[in-house]
């Protein structure tokens, strides 16, 4: 029985473990691992004839590049059981079948072994594919920020994970204005991001000057209804900003809120915008609001990534986020939200849960 | 944090007692206990977020599932006693107009 056993699993293992071998490098990693065993077997002679503890420390050693090797629990215990017959001719009966006994208790723990190392290799080679996938989602969600005559802006779109759900981007038209759409895909992640792909391609085929903004929603409100799961949705805010009028005219599908810098009473002001998010019902309205800008006016918009950021258990209340941005007001646009991330980012136990983007324009003139 | 789901079962009403967290690990539990009970006809279903400390928008997807759920099934969904911060993101993202909310009755329900 105890042969049986022994032969069996020299054999298993061996086959096993050869075309690891050859993959890893042929030969050569062959000659190592027997070098290893070698060690092994030096060590532990040295061990039972002296018990001398430079012998532990050199197994931790070999165990080490073992593991580097992908040899398996059991095949360390068979190069125990082989190397103990050298090492002692009084050797017992009941010892060699305990070894045996225990070479079996190890199997199990050599196939988990090697499903570790399977799960790392899929691992690996998901996370090459999800950050092509997530250079690919930049090139094609891609926006410049437009230089507009007296006009400052500011934006930061930091991702959670790899790739990013919070959406932005800026839409010059002919006459002047200026269209900025905020949005963000509820749900995380790969299956957010394609979808936000959808907005985009929706948004670029609408004819850019004859829409305003609640018809834009509507719109989109139609596109994300018929083709997005159920559980998924989006809040947008879009605006549009007209120089020539000193206006800005907005309309919101559930976004959060964002804030309107008044610079002459040196106050912030919630924009006040009601509306169903994106892909809830399929016919949806959407109200337009507007506001006048004057100089030194800021309008900030940002998404939930920001207000739902915590540090530690606490979370980072709106008024928190404005009073950062008003220590930095004194910076251009860009510098400010930079700086306002970066504030956040050093917290010490600061975690970001969702995609944070923070937009802020300016009325220079 | 954990979020715990308990279903009471009484005539013709089914009432989900939810606490905890629901984010974006949470809410699958939320899903499979809730979206069973929108699929049976003319069921009404209950729901019971006075133990929610925290929810992210992940769990406003499973709610909007459930709503739709129930347009499908001539089953209702109503959510009850929701705590202010649980409370707003229903209001900003104007689901409060669209699910039945009921925000300040306390008791009655455990």
């Amino acid at each position: 029985m105890c042969h049986f056993h022994r032969t069996f699993w020299t054999t298993s293992v061996n086959k096993k473990i050869l075309p690891v071998i050859w993959l890893l490098g042929g030969i050569e990693m062959e000659e190592l691992i027997k070098l290893h065993a070698a060690t092994y077997k030096e060590l532990l002679k040295n061990y039972v004839d002296t018990q001398d503890e430079r012998a532990l420390y050199g197994v931790e050693k070999v165990t080490k590049a073992f593991i580097k090797e992908n040899i398996l629990p059991e095949e360390i215990v068979n190069l125990h059981i082989d190397a103990m017959e050298e090492v002692s001719t009084k050797l017992n009966k009941d010892y060699k079948h305990s070894m045996n006994f225990l070479l079996e208790a190890m199997i199990s723990y050599g196939l988990a072994m090697q499903e570790i190392q399977m799960l790392r290799e899929e691992k690996h080679v998901l996370e090459s594919e999800i950050s092509v996938a997530a250079s690919m989602q930049e090139t094609l969600l891609g926006t410049t920020k437009p230089s507009i005559e007296g006009l400052d802006i500011g934006i930061v779109s930091v991702p959670a994970h790899q790739m990013n759900g919070d959406y932005h981007h800026f839409i010059k038209g002919k006459d002047g204005s200026l269209g900025i759409a905020i949005a963000d895909v509820i749900g995380k992640g790969i299956p957010a991001a394609l979808c936000m792909s959808m907005i985009k391609y929706a948004m670029d085929s609408y004819p850019e000057e004859s829409m305003s903004p609640k018809s834009i929603l509507k719109n989109l409100n139609r596109v994300v209804e018929r083709n997005v799961d159920p559980s998924m949705f989006i809040t947008m805010c879009y605006a549009q900003y007209l120089p020539s009028e000193q206006k800005l005219r907005y309309s919101s599908a559930g976004h959060e809120p964002g804030y309107y810098y008044n610079a002459k009473n040196d106050t912030f002001k919630e924009i006040d915008a009601k509306g169903l998010v994106l892909g809830v019902s399929p016919d949806s309205e959407y109200s337009e609001y507007e506001l006048v800008i004057e100089k030194n006016d800021m309008i900030i918009l940002l998404t939930d990534g920001v207000t739902e950021c915590r540090d530690g258990e606490r979370f980072i209340e709106s008024q928190e986020v404005l009073s950062i941005i008003r220590k930095y007001a004194y910076l251009p646009a860009q510098e400010m939200v930079d700086n306002v991330y970066k504030h956040f980012e050093r917290l010490q136990d600061f975690q970001l849960r969702d995609d944070f983007t923070l937009l802020i324009l300016r009325k220079k003139v | 944090m954990n979020l715990t789901v308990n279903v009471v079962e009484e005539n013709e009403k089914s009432v989900l007692n939810v606490s905890g967290e629901i984010d974006a690990y949470t809410a699958p539990k939320l899903k499979e206990s809730l979206l069973p009970l929108t699929k049976k006809e003319k069921n009404k279903v209950e729901v019971n977020l006075e133990n929610v400390t925290y929810m992210d928008s992940t769990g406003l997807g499973v709610f909007v599932s459930a709503l739709k759920s129930t347009k499908e099934n001539n089953s209702t969904l109503t959510l009850l006693n929701l705590q202010d911060r649980v409370l707003r993101i229903f209001k900003i993202t104007g689901l409060d107009e669209v699910i039945t909310i009921r925000a300040a009755i306390r008791g009655g329900n455990e």
